[in-house]
Formats: C-alpha cells, structure tokens, sequence
C-alpha cells in the first residue's frame, strides 16, 4: 500500500468545556475522493480548520506525504499543497476570473523600473485553468467580474485557483449546497476531474445522492468521533445515516 | 436583447462620465459662440479656472478614491484639508518670510495631518467602528483642532514667496496633474491596487487570500489624509492665507466627485481618471453656470441631479450586468 498523502492521528481539540474532537484518525490516498459525513456539531469544520491550518489541535499530529506537519495558519497549510474550498468559495466577486485565481499573489514584471502586476499573464492562466477544468466561459465574460457568472462557473474558478497552486490535497465544503442541479451535476464532473488528474480531495456534503456518486470511501463522525468508515462499494445510504446518528434511527426498511 | 446591443448599451454606461463631460463642453461652447463669439474652451483663463476650482476637490477626491473603493469613506478629509491649511500657513511664518521654511513647514504640515489618517486607519480596521461614524469623529476632532490652531481669527494670513510660486498660475493644476497620474498608476497597474479592489469586494476573501486587510486599510486612511493635507497647503499657496473650514465645501464635492466617476459606495468599483472625469464635470458646472451668467445657486441644483443621474446610471449597468 502506497503512503497516504495526508493521514490524521489520534486529534483532539476542546473548546472550553467542550471536546469537539475525540482522537480522530483518517487516512487520505493521492488521488482518493474521501467523503466526510456527520449530523450538524459531528466536527467535520472543525475537523477540516486543523487540516487547513485553522485550529491547532490539542492532541495528536497531522502527517503529510509521510512527514509530520506543523501548521501554523492557512497559509502554511497552502505552502504544502493543502487548499479549501470554502463554502463562500472566497473570490473577490467585483474582479475578473484571473484576479481571483491570482488573488494574493499577483504575477509581476519590471516596466520602466516598478513591479507591475502581469495581467496579460493573469488573462492567459485563467483561460488554460479552465479549460484543464473543461470549463467554458465566453472570453467576454472572462475579462468580467465574476459575479457576472453562474455557481457553477464561480465554483470552478474557485477550484481553477486551488489547483493551478498545485493543491495535492483539496478540501471542499459543502460544494455544491447553492447550486441548481445541473451545476451540481457540473461539479461533480469537476471533482472526477481533479481525481483522474492525481488530486485527493476531501469532501463535506450532507448530501448523501453526491457522495455516493463520487466517493470513493467516507468517514462519518458523530460527536467528535469517528464513528466508522466504509468504502462505497460496501455500504449504501441507510447504513450511513445509521452511523450518522447513531442507534436511536431504524432503518425503514428493516 | 443580444449580446451586441447589450455590449453597447454596457458601453454607453460606461463611458457615460465622459459623454456628459464633452456634452456640457459643447454647451457651452456653443453658448459663448453664438452669444458672444468667442471661445469657450479654447480660452486659456476659462481652462485655468476650470483646472484651479477642480484641482482642490479633486485632490480630496483622489485620496478619497482609494478609500471608497475599499466600501469606506472620509468624511474627515475636508477638515484635515482645513487644519493642513492653517499648519502650513502658522508653520511657514516661522520663517520670516523665508522660502526655505518650506522645506520644514511643508512636510512638518503632511506629518501632523497623518495623524488624523493614522487614527481613521485604527478605528476603521483595528477596532471595526464603521467608516461613517470613526471619519465623521476625526470630522469634528480635525475642524477643531483647524480653528483652535488658527488662533482668534477664522484665517492664519502669510506672505512667502515659496508659497506665492507654488500657488500661481498653473502650478496648482500641473502639481495635482503629477499626483493623479501618480495615484492612477498606482491604483491600476500595481498589487496595491489590486488589494484595494479585492478588499472593497469581499474583504474576508481578501484576507483569506493572503492579504494584510487591516495594514492595507490603515495605509489607505493615509493617503486620504496626506491628499488633504497637499490640497491644504495648495489652498494656502492660492490664497496666501490659512483657512481652517477651507475644506469644508469641498468634501462633498470630492465624494461627488468619485460616485459621478463611476465608483459604487458599497465598494471594489471606481478608478482615478473616472474621479478625474467627475471633478472636472462639476467644475465645467460651476464655472460655466456662471461663465452664462446664471444665478451661482443653480449649480449646487444641477451638480445635485447629475450625483443622482450618476447613481442611476450606475444601477442599471449592474442590472444589465445581472441579467447577461
């Protein structure tokens, strides 16, 4: 079995009283969908805020491509190739598709001796990005402010940025929560994409129709442990919402 | 409707400050042709009236730019414009009337009304009091401290010969023409720029991304205050005389200035040649308005409608957007 490129050991984290992660341990392969489920409070944000650099967790350590990981704030997290996805996707929606992929880290040239940002260079990596993505934004709209353009094409942008930074580890957070169903649909296809491509996402949905869809293993955490984990191929919905909440639900069909 | 003729429509809205500017020049060129048979625009003295009365508001206006941008506002500026005015001019009798003293008051009156900015900068980012408020305290700390500075009258009088040269002529439109290009280049072609827009669009994406939101507004509250505290000194330099409300007019003026030239107050929209296009519409306004010798109270009226129309315009270019 190869390394994982991201493995959790034995985390907890408590907020005052509260112990909001139970020595959490998970696994992620390079290339491997996995999805993370659990009720409202189970800890799957606070969960992926230590993954991201969020939180420091109290106990346990973070390994990465098989060395451990200390993680500062996020942007230590993005140095080593681990980028989320907020639910908010995080663009600057009065700017223009390459502004945001480039957000924060503007490419610059000498003119007459001031650095000034590349746009031309910003404009050519956001056509190449989306169409990695096979995604289609007329060149008008490309130049536009991306509020100008669907959830679905706002999602992609925000995924364009993650990977053109070499993510090699993606965290999403309910992706597709805003989204009419056929740009659901489109962000699935992204997410098949980015797997073929090598990228290992992790993926909070409280939608169970997506994760079975495009998972190839979930995690289910209820209150701040992990209450099991199952390879898709081996379990079906009713199973998981059983470990969700725990045994208090029957199954109607049984 | 197609896409073309959105395309022109979304063209026509865009350049609309500019349409209006060339209309009201046509105005009043025409105006001055058939009523007098003269020039209008190709009038030296009309030029540099028009570039004088834009050229303190437009000062305002171009630091206020930055700060609209990233969804605040200044309402302090016009009042730190006064006090600047009356430091630079209390500074500068220190010399006896020497040119040289400028070299000290000057950049001892920019360092004093960096104060004001500074404070903006920590109240606004720092300790999260909404721009209006935080700016509208500094408003009356700044007109305060203007007349208390200025001593028993409203005018601190001075007579320098450093002052009278940077006060002359063209000097005044030529200084704040090198600042606009300055801040222009600044707003449009650099990652400070860039982080002003991507602030006044989603500030949580900004910071998210890696930029310093708090460091970056508080050097923008700066340059507000650094841009009045010159318009300050210009003002005294025209007059040879400190005036502590010499801001007072133009802080409306300045704002006007850039929601005409395309900026929204919610912020992440407007540019500097946009502000530039709008401050010089309201003084083609003000001067032509009484170039026609229309009652002086007229322009407050029309100036008022075309803030209005500027709006509107504005808004339905983001409906037109919404809708493509």
């Amino acid at each position: 079995m190869s390394t994982p490129i991201l493995e959790v050991r034995d985390i907890s984290i408590r907020f005052g009283g509260v112990e909001a992660l139970k020595n959490v341990s998970l696994q992620l392969m390079p290339g491997e969908v996995l999805a993370l489920a659990g009720d409202n409070g189970a800890g799957k944000s606070t969960l992926i805020k230590i993954i991201s650099g969020v939180y420091r967790a109290d106990q346990g350590e973070l390994l990465f491509d098989g060395a451990p990981l200390q993680l500062r704030d996020p942007q230590d997290a993005r140095v080593q190739g681990i980028e989320t996805i907020y639910q908010d996707l995080a663009l600057a929606d009065n700017l223009d598709v390459g502004s945001n992929i480039f957000l924060g880290r503007e490419p610059t040239r000498r003119q007459l001796g001031f650095q000034v940002i590349d746009r031309p260079r910003m404009a050519q990596v956001a056509r190449e990005v989306l169409e990695r993505l096979d995604i289609v934004i007329p060149e008008r709209k490309l130049s536009g402010p991306v509020k100008m353009l669907s959830g679905g094409q706002r999602q992609a942008i925000a995924i364009g940025r993650a990977i053109y930074w070499n993510a090699r580890v993606l965290i999403m957070d309910e992706p597709t929560a805003a989204l009419g169903v056929p740009e659901q649909r489109k962000v699935m296809e992204l997410i098949a994409t980015l797997k073929a491509q090598g990228v290992s996402v992790i993926l909070i949905s409280h939608n169970l129709h997506d994760i079975f869809a495009i998972a190839d293993r979930i995690v289910v955490l209820r209150r701040g442990e992990v209450a099991g984990e199952r390879q898709v191929q081996q379990t079906n919905g009713d199973e998981i919402v059983h470990l969700m909440v725990g045994d208090t639900y029957v199954s109607p069909d049984l | 409707m197609d896409n073309s003729r959105l395309d022109r429509i979304a063209l026509i809205t865009k350049l609309w400050p500019w349409l209006f500017l060339a209309a009201l020049l046509v105005f009043f060129e025409v105006y001055a042709q058939v009523s007098a048979h003269r020039s209008f625009v190709l009038n030296a003295y009309n030029l540099q009236s028009i570039g004088l009365a834009a050229a303190a508001p437009l000062l305002l206006a171009i630091g206020q730019t930055f700060v609209i941008i990233t969804a605040g506002i200044d309402l302090s500026a016009g009042f730190v414009m006064g006090l600047a005015a009356v430091c630079v001019a209390q500074f500068t009798l220190f010399g006896n009337g020497s040119p040289w003293i400028l070299f000290l008051s000057i950049p001892l009156t920019v360092v004093v009304c960096l104060i004001p900015g500074l404070v903006n900068g920590v109240l606004i980012a720092w300790l999260r009091v909404p721009a209006f408020i935080g700016t509208l305290g500094m408003y009356g700390v700044a007109r305060g401290a203007g007349f208390l500075a200025a001593g028993s009258g409203m005018t601190v009088s001075v007579d320098n010969p450093g002052l009278v040269w940077l006060g002359a002529g063209w000097t005044p439109v030529l200084l704040t023409a090198v600042l606009l290009v300055i801040m222009h280049l600044l707003l449009s072609k650099t990652r400070f720029g860039q982080y002003t827009y991507a602030i006044g669009g989603n500030p949580q994406s900004a910071a998210r991304a890696g930029i310093n939101v708090k460091r970056h507004l508080l050097v923008v509250y700066v340059i507000a205050a650094a841009f009045a505290a010159v318009g300050g000194i210009i003002y005294t330099a025209r007059f040879a005389a400190g005036a502590a409300n010499a801001g007072e007019p133009m802080l409306l003026d300045s704002i006007a200035a850039v929601v005409i030239g395309g900026a929204s107050l919610f912020g992440g929209t407007g540019n500097v040649i946009g502000t530039l296009i709008g401050a010089l519409i309201i003084a083609v306004i003000q001067f032509g308005l009484v170039f026609i010798d229309v009652n002086a109270f007229w322009q407050f009226i029309v100036v008022g409608i075309v803030i209005i129309l500027s709006v509107l315009i504005d808004q339905y270019k983001d409906r037109l957007g919404g809708a493509q």
